[in-house]
């Protein structure tokens, strides 16, 4: 209990840590939060119309209204298509079909097709979220009047990258990094500090066992990442409308399993480095790079080359953030998640009963 | 006869035989045994680097000797580590405090890790943490060195341990602390604690009950700071004159000549002969042309001892 409090001493007097802990966390989900949602302003889209009715025209002044879109080019055939995304500042065409205002009105339904400039894939997906629903939008306005309930289906797809992996749910990814960069550097860092100021000689010397040190650094970490989890997810869903659609408890239990073993693994490494300088390092090379690089955050895993995709598959955090996507967008309950919960389960086993074992109760 | 040795042997608490500890290809330290005793004030005296930290860890239980055998009262310090640890107060060479905590703070979590109270003890450092309980809550950082070593004895001592082993404590600290600190340490002796303390500097050797003289990883000599005076065979003569650094060249190159060394103003140097003559070396310095010639017969010191030990 004394060395909690000592801990939490440790870290609320230091400025750094604190920054660390609580400022970059939000940096970051702002920064990727607003690199991602600003360059929806005023996008350049084209409009293929070929019934040019009333319900095309009411939606196409629907999506310039919205402040999202840019009407740059008015297409009449396919063959323009190809030529105004080669053009550039055409990100997403949108096409109604003939008679579109028939179908509606005959069989409850007409098609829409959206084809968006995927090479840029997080702006296509949310171009593409926005117009779907904002002719939605429509729909839903038309019902209202209308006895006969009727739909526009819309046909999605991505051009350049068709298999497009959403990294717009960056909530996930963030959370990842930020778990793994408080819980493991910075538990990794304050043992290593010890070291270096010899201290840990004198609680070496004392008759605290290693269990107890171990624990005495990691519960205010613990705590301090779960705070900051749920921060991140509150920034997520105030700030970015990003949603949890699945349950929450399940979402907290997933997150502090992960919790734990990033704290793990920050006492491996901590066993390892002699030096917070040394800490610092080996966490971010060790940790940091492959969960920002390798956990298909930001690089889908699919297009990686088969032997880094091996590499892939024994990076914790790709699981995690597999787990928090599923639970968080598609709202899926443990029975789907449950052999990527498992997985991350060994890992923390596995890391846990390495570092309690590695850790030394003398000093060489 | 007999007697007499079942009777030290009821007063040892320390004994270390034979201990070797070798890092990499560097032999830290080799062979080295010693006693200590109940209440024993007992110092290690040798310069940077002669092992004193490598035989405390070894006692400590921090690090492995290769081989001998360490074992206070009845313990072994290998195989029963852990109850070493509830009775040992350590006090490394560089304070282990946590500069971010404060003073009381400091004293508190260190009680709390050895499982006391700080009142149940205070007894014991009252005395030293008078020195500093105006500053009570400062950060330890903030201490002067003086002040941080006290805080650190006090953190040692506050589980009340029966064996004190303190590593270089007086490095760093200004003279009026470094005599405040040998006085504590007098004191505490009365307390029935085993203090173990190093030091480089061999004035402080006086100081205490028996010294082990240190030189590269082997003991040279251990006795009472007296005895180890009087084991010293040769007449020492002091010599000043007015150009320090041709003095040492002549009389090194004197015929006579034994040892010569700097120490501070003067030079120390012995002689050959059994019977020095101080007039013929005053001659031989005036031939030399040295002005402001001082010859004089002085008693050795302990660092006299060390660098003649040091020559064999």
């Amino acid at each position: 209990m004394n060395f909690i409090q000592k801990e939490f001493r440790h870290i609320l007097r230091d400025t750094r840590t604190l920054i660390i802990m609580f400022g970059i966390p939000i940096v970051q989900i702002l920064l990727f939060g607003y690199v991602i949602s600003t360059e929806v302003k005023n996008a350049g889209i084209a409009i293929l119309d070929l019934s040019k009715d009333q319900a095309t025209i009411k939606i196409t002044e629907k999506l310039t209204a919205s402040g999202y879109f840019k009407i740059i080019k008015n297409l009449n055939s396919f063959d323009e298509i190809e030529e105004a995304f080669k053009q550039g500042n055409v990100k997403e065409v949108v096409i109604f079909e003939i008679n579109f205002d028939k179908n509606l009105e005959n069989f409850n339904s007409a098609n829409v097709q959206l084809i968006a400039d995927a090479t840029d894939a997080n702006t296509a997906n949310i171009i593409v979220f926005y117009t779907s629903s904002i002719i939605q939008n429509y729909v839903n306005e038309q019902n209202k009047t209308i006895k006969m309930p009727f739909e526009i289906k819309i046909d999605e797809r991505m051009l350049y990258n068709e298999e497009l992996k959403s990294s717009f749910m960056f909530v996930p990814g963030i959370m990842a990094i930020i778990l793994m960069l408080i819980s493991a550097m910075m538990t990794s860092i304050s043992i290593a500090r010890e070291k270096e100021l010899g201290t840990m000689e004198v609680l070496l010397v004392s008759p605290l066992k290693p269990v107890q040190i171990i624990l005495g650094k990691v519960t205010p970490y613990f705590i301090l990442s779960l705070i900051n989890a749920v921060s991140i997810l509150a920034v997520g869903y105030f700030v970015f409308d990003v949603p949890v659609t699945g349950s929450l408890i399940l979402l907290m239990a997933e997150t502090m399993l992960f919790i734990l073993l990033a704290l793990s693994l920050g006492i491996f490494i901590s066993t390892v480095a002699k030096t917070q300088q040394f800490a610092m390092m080996l966490s971010m090379f060790a940790l940091m790079l492959p969960t920002m690089l390798l956990s298909g955050f930001v690089f889908p895993i699919e297009n990686m080359p088969v032997w880094l995709q091996v590499i892939c598959q024994v990076m914790p955090p790709k699981w995690f953030i597999i787990i928090i996507r599923n639970i968080m967008l598609k709202g899926t309950g443990l029975l789907y998640i449950w052999k990527e919960t498992l997985i991350l389960f060994i890992f923390t086993a596995f890391f846990i009963l390495l570092s309690v074992k590695k850790f030394k109760i003398r000093l060489e | 006869m007999f007697l007499n040795i079942d009777y030290q042997n009821l007063m040892t608490s320390l004994r270390v035989k034979n201990i070797s500890k070798k890092y990499d290809k560097v032999q830290a330290i080799s062979d080295i045994s010693f006693n200590a005793e109940k209440g024993e004030l007992f110092g290690l005296i040798g310069p940077d680097g002669a092992g004193k930290t490598t035989i405390f860890r070894i006692l400590t239980t921090l690090i492995l000797p290769d081989n001998g055998e360490v074992f206070f009262e009845n313990l072994d310090i290998i195989k029963d580590f852990k109850k070493i640890r509830q009775i040992t107060g350590y006090m490394p060479g560089k304070y282990s405090l946590y500069q971010d905590l404060t003073v009381e703070e400091n004293l508190n979590f260190f009680a709390a890790v050895f499982g006391v109270k700080v009142e149940d003890n205070y007894y014991l450092i009252k005395e030293i943490y008078e020195h500093i309980a105006p500053f009570k809550k400062r950060l330890a950082g903030k201490l002067s060195g003086g002040m941080k070593q006290k805080l650190a004895l006090c953190c040692a001592l506050i589980h009340k341990p029966q064996i004190l082993i303190l590593d270089e404590p007086t490095t760093g600290v200004d003279a009026v602390s470094r005599k405040e600190f040998w006085e504590m340490l007098q004191k505490l002796k009365t307390q029935n604690i085993t203090i173990l303390v190093s030091t480089p500097y061999m004035d402080e050797a006086a100081l205490c009950n028996r010294v082990a003289l240190i030189q590269k990883g082997k003991i040279l000599d251990i006795d009472t700071p007296e005895n180890i005076i009087s084991k010293f065979q040769h007449k020492l003569i002091s010599v000043k004159s007015f150009d320090k650094q041709k003095l040492i060249k002549d009389l090194r190159s004197y015929e006579f000549s034994n040892s010569v060394f700097a120490f501070g103003e003067s030079i120390h140097y012995t002689d050959k002969r059994q019977k020095t003559d101080v007039k013929e070396i005053v001659e031989y310095l005036i031939n030399k042309n040295h002005k402001e010639i001082k010859v004089e017969e002085i008693k050795p010191n302990i660092e006299d001892c060390f660098m003649d030990l040091m020559k064999k």
